[in-house]
């Protein structure tokens, strides 16, 4: 197992390079001179001058090439044009909110995924499979910032039930957290439930197929023992591998969610910085974030290690 | 027992044409023929646009603002006394535009950098890793962060989602191209002495293409929700410009006196995704069971 | 009184082209401690009809459409779910073809075999793996308290195979159906295999039925014979007595089919054409197409199974007259 972390350390190197390149050249990308750009068309010449210098885009490209994974190894990412603070610092601040949201669409997902994707399977072809392919259809469909204007439509104009945006820190008060972030998380989950819903139906309509099935069947065990021992296990295999891959889109599709319901989390962060053109903040936000989510799937696939002992005595 | 029926089906057809057999399973599956028609209608309503609409989309006319649906003004009118009608069809025509654009780029190049990856092995390590980086990022910012350095317009979105999804295709290409490659007739024709372009062309992409062709139906959902997911953050195509995205954006601050803003250039977005997942789901049944499983 | 009885069994399945029977008015009887091979080609009904008598076809598609198995004098055809999950195990166990497949993989096989035992019988943990322990020694696994906690990959076929025969004795079962049990494995593995059960058999005193397509392990094995051919026992006879004088056309052809060590045959003959798919059968006799000695006559009716001599019955028209004499 520790051989595998260390594997999948090793082999995120390279891609974690290219990112760092990649997040390097967005700023240098931008058409004209992107020191102009970033201070805005009300700028003085002195002005640009000025932020020209600042941020080091005077200078030869391989000295900034240089400076920058200088900065890097530091941990030093530059500053916010718009904050006035650290990049590293400001993500730090909003990454944890962005994490609460998307582990809490992640519960969301993995329950009503899984638990459809199974009674489908269960009942193939009944109604009940019907019923929940479609819903999964439906989940699949709806776009998650229109899923989310219908429930603050529903819950927070008509019924009243929920605040129709805001945030509370968790640590403040876990209700308050719990209804600012109940329709978020509900809205951001309901694409990737239909989608695991769909992959378990798939993955358990297989298992259930298979020889070893039918022998813990021919043994005498119940049948609640079959499905929820024998074919789980086996079913959930392929699910813990597509985790890794739920929680990048879940953090991805946190950006409209947070604008949406006004959450201060690292989608509005970086939202914020697009807009205002703060450069550094979104070259290092994003740098930041995709480090995240890089390291999320190496933590994933130990996991899936751990769970199948075919990989874990390899 | 149940793969009986088919069996006995390609017996009785076994003289058609492939590619009618094909087209006949496709027309006799009834989530693509669902999804045809819902994509089929947002479609249709996009390129009759001119002909369907008879007020200019931003014609501003505050005499006539909040007009609920009604006879005169088929879908109402929104905070401006514009019509609603009219900005959700140019709406649909924009978003058609993109999807469209959108496919066919990832279809261009996904291609040539998927078979290239899976065919010269020197290229792969390099292509990959680049492909592997760009699919680290989370799809819906790095959109963002490119229309932001490129600038907000509907080329850029364009450019922007393509950035995002052609590492995606090329990744399907790839791992298709790869099987292929070590298939005996494709053997056979390099052992005869065919050219690299030759074999590429005529014995590896024809039988990538199915896979290739779920994944653009599927990416054609994503570019049209991407697209509004864009436009409704206020990064895609600049307003009073009319998008799905941008009207329900509008629309936010009026969802109590005006709901029908929202839910219906939503709705048409919902269709519109639906449609497509629909034929997706039907286009892979049929040309690639095997994929069945992913997704 | 008979250990298990068989009576008039009809399995039919819902296909694409309605339903059709894949075993059709299959009986037989079963002593305790008795062999019983059934034998056929794949598509015959020998697994089918072993899968029914333990309820472990899918309903639907499949359904028994007539007939019934009579265990020890219970009748299992009509029990419920639960009713059967304790019949399987105690009563019934059976062991598949697939030793590869059959385990299942994200399990050890200790765990698995005590969930057998316990499911059964309300024993502690440290009872139940001693218990396993003693059956793992008893099916020839070395070292078995060590490889107690060993995975299935880490076993190769005819060690998992021996799992599965453990596994299915565990809870000492008065009946084992063990469905081609070697057809995967190495020829040497194989006798090992059959040799382990034939031991069972002795210590254990269970009746066996042998399912295979393989006269070889007939004539090893089993005590009585039935063949079966496109959903129907067409004919039942001691093993000696099948190998003597087979009286079905079928069985005989069967039998020209075993490759012979000892003897000096010249050749192998096969006999011609194929198995019929269970929705496109012939009428009348099934065989008849394929049937060096049929009349117009065999394809007017089904021929009954009938009782030619003492324990030993045939299904064809003309067995009499052709029989050698």
């Amino acid at each position: 197992m520790i051989g595998v972390a260390f594997r999948r350390l090793l082999s995120a190197i390279p891609v974690l390079l290219i990112v760092s390149l990649i997040a390097f050249g967005l700023m240098r990308l931008i058409p004209g001179d992107p020191a102009a750009a970033i201070a805005g068309v009300s700028a003085t010449p002195a002005q640009i001058e000025q932020l020209r210098r600042d941020l080091g885009l005077d200078q030869p490209i391989y000295l900034q090439l240089i400076d920058y994974y200088r900065g890097l190894a530091q941990g030093n990412l530059g500053r916010s044009l718009l904050l006035g603070t650290g990049v590293f610092a400001a993500t730090m601040e909003r990454l944890p909110v962005t994490i609460g949201l998307s582990l809490y669409a992640l519960v969301f997902t993995l329950l009503i995924g899984i638990a459809s994707g199974i009674i489908a399977a269960l009942r193939q072809n009944s109604w009940v499979d019907q019923a929940a392919m479609m819903f999964a259809m439906i989940g699949i469909s709806v776009p998650s910032f229109f899923l989310g204007l219908l429930m603050i439509i529903l819950f927070a104009v008509h019924l009243g039930w929920l605040p129709s945006g805001g945030y509370v820190p968790f640590g403040e008060s876990p209700v308050g957290w719990l209804r600012s972030m109940t329709m978020p998380a509900f809205s951001l989950a309901l694409l990737q439930a239909g989608l695991l819903a769909r992959i378990t139906r798939s993955s358990m309509l297989e298992v259930l197929r298979q020889d070893y099935i039918r022998t813990a069947k021919a043994k005498g065990l119940p049948h609640r023992r079959v499905v929820l021992k024998h074919a789980l296990a086996n079913a959930l295999i392929p699910i813990v591998t597509v985790v890794g891959i739920i929680v990048s889109l879940l953090m991805s599709g946190a950006v409209v969610t947070e604008a949406l319901f006004s959450i201060p989390g690292m989608g509005q962060l970086l939202t914020q910085a697009v807009l205002n053109r703060d450069y550094p903040m979104v070259q290092g936000g994003l740098l930041l974030v995709t480090t995240f989510l890089v390291l999320v799937n190496i933590t994933v696939d130990v996991l899936y290690a751990a769970l199948d002992p075919r990989v874990r005595y390899e | 027992m149940s793969e009986a029926a088919p069996d006995a089906e390609a017996i009785a057809h076994k003289r058609e044409h492939p590619v009618r057999a094909t087209l006949r399973r496709l027309f006799h599956h009834r989530l693509f023929v669902t999804g045809l028609v819902l994509f089929g209608i947002i479609a249709i309503i996009a390129a009759a646009a001119p002909w369907i609409t008879d007020v200019d989309p931003q014609r501003l006319s505050m005499r006539n603002k909040f007009l609920s649906p009604s006879e005169t003004w088929l879908f109402g009118t929104d905070n401006f006394g514009r019509s609603l009608w009219s900005r959700v069809v140019w709406g649909a025509q924009l978003s058609m535009i993109i999807g469209a654009s959108v496919v066919a780029l990832n279809a261009v190049f996904g291609t040539l950098i998927g078979a290239a990856a899976g065919y010269f092995r020197k290229l792969d390590n390099a292509l990959m890793r680049v492909n592997d980086a760009l699919m680290a990022f989370p799809a819906i910012l790095l959109a963002i962060a490119v229309t932001s350095v490129l600038g907000p317009s509907t080329l850029n979105v364009i450019l922007a989602l393509s950035i995002v999804y052609i590492p995606r295709t090329a990744r399907i290409v790839r791992s298709s191209v790869i099987v292929l490659r070590e298939m005996e007739y494709v053997q056979a024709a390099v052992a005869a002495g065919a050219g690299h372009w030759r074999i590429l062309r005529h014995h590896i992409l024809p039988n990538a293409m199915a896979p290739m062709i779920v994944q653009l139906s599927f990416l054609f959902a994503y570019a049209v929700l991407s697209e509004a997911t864009l436009s409704f953050l206020g990064v895609g195509a600049v307003p009073p410009t009319p998008t799905w995205g941008n009207i329900m954006a509008e629309g936010r601050d009026f969802m109590r006196e005006a709901p029908w803003i929202i839910t219906i250039p939503g709705v048409m977005l919902m269709i519109t995704v639906m449609g497509l997942n629909l034929l997706g789901d039907g286009l892979r049944d049929v040309l690639d069971p095997r994929l069945r499983i992913q997704q | 009184m008979n250990l298990l009885d068989v009576s008039g069994l009809t399995t039919a399945f819902m296909t694409g082209r309605g339903e059709v029977n894949a075993i059709e008015d299959v009986s037989f009887s079963l002593k305790e401690g008795e062999i019983l091979g059934i034998v056929g080609e794949s598509g015959s009904g020998k697994s089918v009809t072993a899968l029914t008598i333990m309820d472990l076809l899918p309903k639907p598609p499949a359904r028994v459409a007539a007939g019934e198995v009579t265990f020890n004098g219970e009748r299992l055809t009509g029990l419920s779910d639960r009713q059967m999950q304790q019949v399987r195990g105690p009563g019934i166990s059976m062991i598949f073809q697939e030793p590869m497949t059959s385990l299942n993989p994200v399990f050890s096989i200790g765990d698995q075999i005590m969930e057998t035992i316990a499911a059964h019988e309300r024993l502690s943990q440290a009872d139940l793996r001693r218990r396993a322990i003693t059956m793992l020694d008893k099916v020839g696994i070395p070292s078995a308290s060590r490889r107690l906690d060993d995975y299935p990959h880490q076993m190769s076929g005819g060690q998992r195979q021996r799992v599965m025969i453990a596994m299915a004795l565990a809870c000492n079962p008065k009946l084992l159906i063990a469905d081609e049990p070697t057809t995967a494995l190495d020829v040497t593995i194989q006798a090992q295999i059959l040799d382990l059960l034939m031991d069972l058999r002795d210590e254990f005193g269970m009746g066996v039925i042998i399912i295979t397509h393989n006269m070889g392990v007939i004539a090893e094995t089993a005590d009585r014979v039935l063949v079966m051919y496109a959903g129907r026992v067409i004919e039942e006879a001691p093993v000696a007595t099948i190998f003597d004088r087979p009286m079905h056309p079928y069985t005989r052809g069967l039998l020209e089919c075993v490759p012979s060590l000892t003897e000096d045959k010249p050749r192998l003959v096969a006999i011609p054409g194929t198995l019929p798919e269970p929705a496109r059968r012939p009428p009348g006799c099934r065989f008849g197409p394929r049937c060096a000695h049929a009349l117009p006559s065999c394809a007017a009716a089904i021929p009954p199974l009938e009782t030619l001599e003492p324990a030993h019955a045939a299904a064809c028209f003309r067995a009499k007259e052709l029989a050698p004499a």
